[in-house]
């Protein structure tokens, strides 16, 4: 068995708005072993940015709050780090790769020189090695190193996000959390962009959480899958698992909605209704307002997720043996 | 079946400081009365640009555009007025494109009327509620403001909107584009139920393929302002021609698992400017069949199989056909 690089154990996040109370996280728990890629699912609301954010400590407070749980890297528990140690740790050990690729740098300084700041946060080096090994990162993304002095309007989206992702790995981190990282991009550039991702995880030994809405991502790249709903994971397991056993009924719902490439549908078959109100989450199964298997007793109590085989668990009522 | 709309050698030119972009460059197609033809391609591709020129949102700077028989390209503000009301649109940013300051019955009212199609404020509410009804939008939502509403209710009172007039064309720009998947499915299934109810046509504008290929009964490529591919959604599927078609449809990553992985086919590079484009393919710099023809000459558009258009000098040898 390999051993476990990540470990989240009943993570409950809050936002404050107002009076009301946004549940954004519930209870979340899971496991990452090293160099595995795991693929972060679901819809807007349903707790993915906030689950990668408190992994990095990165979420605001106030309004934000870890309410509860442990986040163990390594060994150590991030929500009991003083902010100095965890600037040593992020970048270093855990780097993150932000969705909108436009937004994430910096106008006014050469993509170089961010990639530098990096390597100089966290290492002495001379300027001139720096240099040479941003130029390296540049090359990895498949970026010519002479573009080091450009700036990012000089570049195109798919490139812009070429050289984040060259930030985030320029100090070789144990864990890479991309957040949405082709979702601004066109299909085509997208697929240069997965392969890119893919390889150099590969080859740099890099363990992988990726959050995306899209199901066919997480296919491409990915070992495992969690389907998020509501700030609670209702299935995990491997892609197997997850696309070929799928178990729970928004899991089923959210493949039914997507139109199929291959077959004929002529009608889709969505989920009914939208998202449960964050601030008022239902007290019993937080699907069970658009389950179309909701029984009595989903509406009063919560589940405990079930191992329904090795390595695939389902969080619903319909799994459970009593 | 009679051609609702048509377009001859549409072409749609902005001046830059850097130049001329030829946003929209000799796009030509028919639509059939209660079909749809789906445009894709990727951003910068022109599609939009499409959409709102057939419309007259945009003025195009040459071709024709025939609806129903009848020429509408250039037409006086009255003319215009009275075209619109069987041609109308559904936006994509549906945060964007709904007035904040109207709530949601006086935006579904408002073309009611513009176009005088109300005899008293009484009548005016019924239409109104019907309307909400249609769409699937609870009557008690008829005071609430946009910013109230989520994503999928607000495309709604788009889709509302739209239908207000009773419109006989209606182009989609991306209607489905900002909405989660399990809201996107409603939205699809309502706007293929309303097209079989009232015989509707539709121009559906997206970069999402699979959305597309559920939806459309024909589908344009559209790449760098030009057309490169028009044929029935499962020729474009099954036997796909043009070489962009085929890279686009192959970089689409499928929500599958255990068929062996199929490996990547990659397009090299990226989309050149549109603004002063070099003669020849404007595909040819990616194409990994592009020859010295291809740089030089472009390729016009050729029905090489029955009703399946493609643009490219070698679609017959690279298919084998």
């Amino acid at each position: 068995m390999a051993e476990p690089i990540l470990e989240v154990r009943n993570l409950t996040v809050e936002y404050t708005s107002g009076k009301s109370i946004v549940q954004a996280v519930n209870h979340l728990s899971f496991t990452l072993e090293r160099g595995e890629a795991l693929g972060l699912v679901g819809e807007t609301g349903a707790g993915k940015t906030t689950t990668a954010l408190s992994i990095m400590q990165l979420i605001t407070s106030p309004p934000g709050r870890i309410k509860s749980g442990e986040i163990i890297f390594e060994g150590r528990d991030l929500t009991k780090l003083s902010q100095s140690e965890l600037r040593k740790l992020r970048g270093e050990k855990i780097s993150m790769i932000f969705q909108d690729p436009m937004t994430a740098l910096n106008p006014v300084i050469t993509v170089g020189d961010q990639i530098c700041e990096v390597i100089h946060l966290h290492e002495k080096v001379s300027r001139l090695e720096a240099t040479q090994r941003a130029k390296k990162m540049l090359e990895m993304v498949g970026i010519p190193g002479e573009r080091y002095s450009d700036y990012p309007h000089q570049f195109s989206g798919g490139m812009k996000q070429r050289v984040i992702i060259a930030i985030a790995l320029a100090r070789n981190p144990s864990l890479l959390i991309a957040d949405e990282p082709t979702t601004a991009l066109d299909v085509t550039i997208q697929a240069q962009v997965l392969e890119m991702i893919e390889r150099i995880i590969k080859e740099l030994k890099t363990t992988l959480i990726l959050i995306t809405h899209d199901l066919g991502v997480v296919a491409d790249i990915c070992d495992k899958a969690a389907i998020m709903y509501a700030g609670e994971i209702v299935e995990y397991g491997t892609l197997d698992h997850i696309y070929n056993h799928t178990m729970h009924p928004y899991s089923i719902g959210l493949f039914g909605s997507i139109p199929n490439f291959n077959e004929d549908v002529r009608r889709l078959k969505p989920i009914k209704g939208l998202m449960p109100d964050p601030t008022n989450l239902p007290k019993g199964c937080s699907f069970c307002l658009r389950c179309p298997d909701c029984q009595d007793r989903c509406t009063k109590e919560k589940f405990s997720p079930v191992e329904v085989a090795p390595g695939h668990i389902v969080r619903c009522v319909k799994y459970i043996n009593d | 079946m009679a051609a609702i709309l048509e377009a001859k050698n549409i072409k749609k030119y902005f001046k830059t400081p850097k130049g001329t972009l030829h946003a929209v460059d000799g796009v030509s197609f028919s639509i059939e009365e209660g079909k749809t033809l789906g445009v894709v391609g990727e951003s910068g591709c022109g599609k939009s640009t499409l959409g709102r020129v057939l419309v007259h949102l945009l003025e195009r700077t040459d071709g024709q555009i025939l609806f129903e028989g009848k020429d509408i390209s250039d037409l006086t503000k009255a003319d215009l007025k009275n075209v619109r009301q069987n041609m109308q649109m559904i936006f994509q940013d549906p945060f964007a494109s709904l007035n904040p300051r109207q709530s949601v019955s006086e935006i579904i009212a408002e073309p009611l009327q513009i176009y005088r199609r109300v005899s008293s404020k009484a009548d005016l509410e019924k239409q109104v509620l019907e309307l909400m009804d249609t769409v699937g939008l609870a009557r008690r939502l008829a005071n609430s403001y946009p910013h109230e509403l989520d994503g999928g209710r607000r495309q709604r009172i788009g889709v509302a909107r739209a239908l207000a007039l009773n419109p006989k064309f209606i182009v989609c720009d991306e209607p489905v584009s900002a909405l989660d998947v399990s809201i996107q499915a409603q939205i699809l299934n309502l706007m293929q139920d309303l097209q079989e109810e009232r015989n509707l046509t539709y121009l559906f504008i997206t970069h999402n393929l699979s959305v597309v290929k559920h939806i459309s009964d024909e589908i344009l490529v559209m790449y760098l302002g030009k057309m490169v591919e028009l044929a029935s959604d499962k020729d474009i599927f099954l036997n796909r021609l043009h070489p962009y078609t085929k890279a686009l449809l192959a970089a689409v990553p499928l929500p599958v698992y255990g068929t062996e992985k199929k490996k990547r086919q990659l397009l090299r590079g990226e989309l050149s400017s549109p603004i002063n484009p070099k003669p020849g393919c404007r595909f040819a710099a990616r194409c990994p069949y592009a020859k010295e023809q291809c740089h030089q000459k472009e390729p016009a558009l050729e029905e090489i199989m029955p009703k399946h258009f493609v643009a490219c000098h070698f679609a017959r040898e690279i298919n084998g056909i």
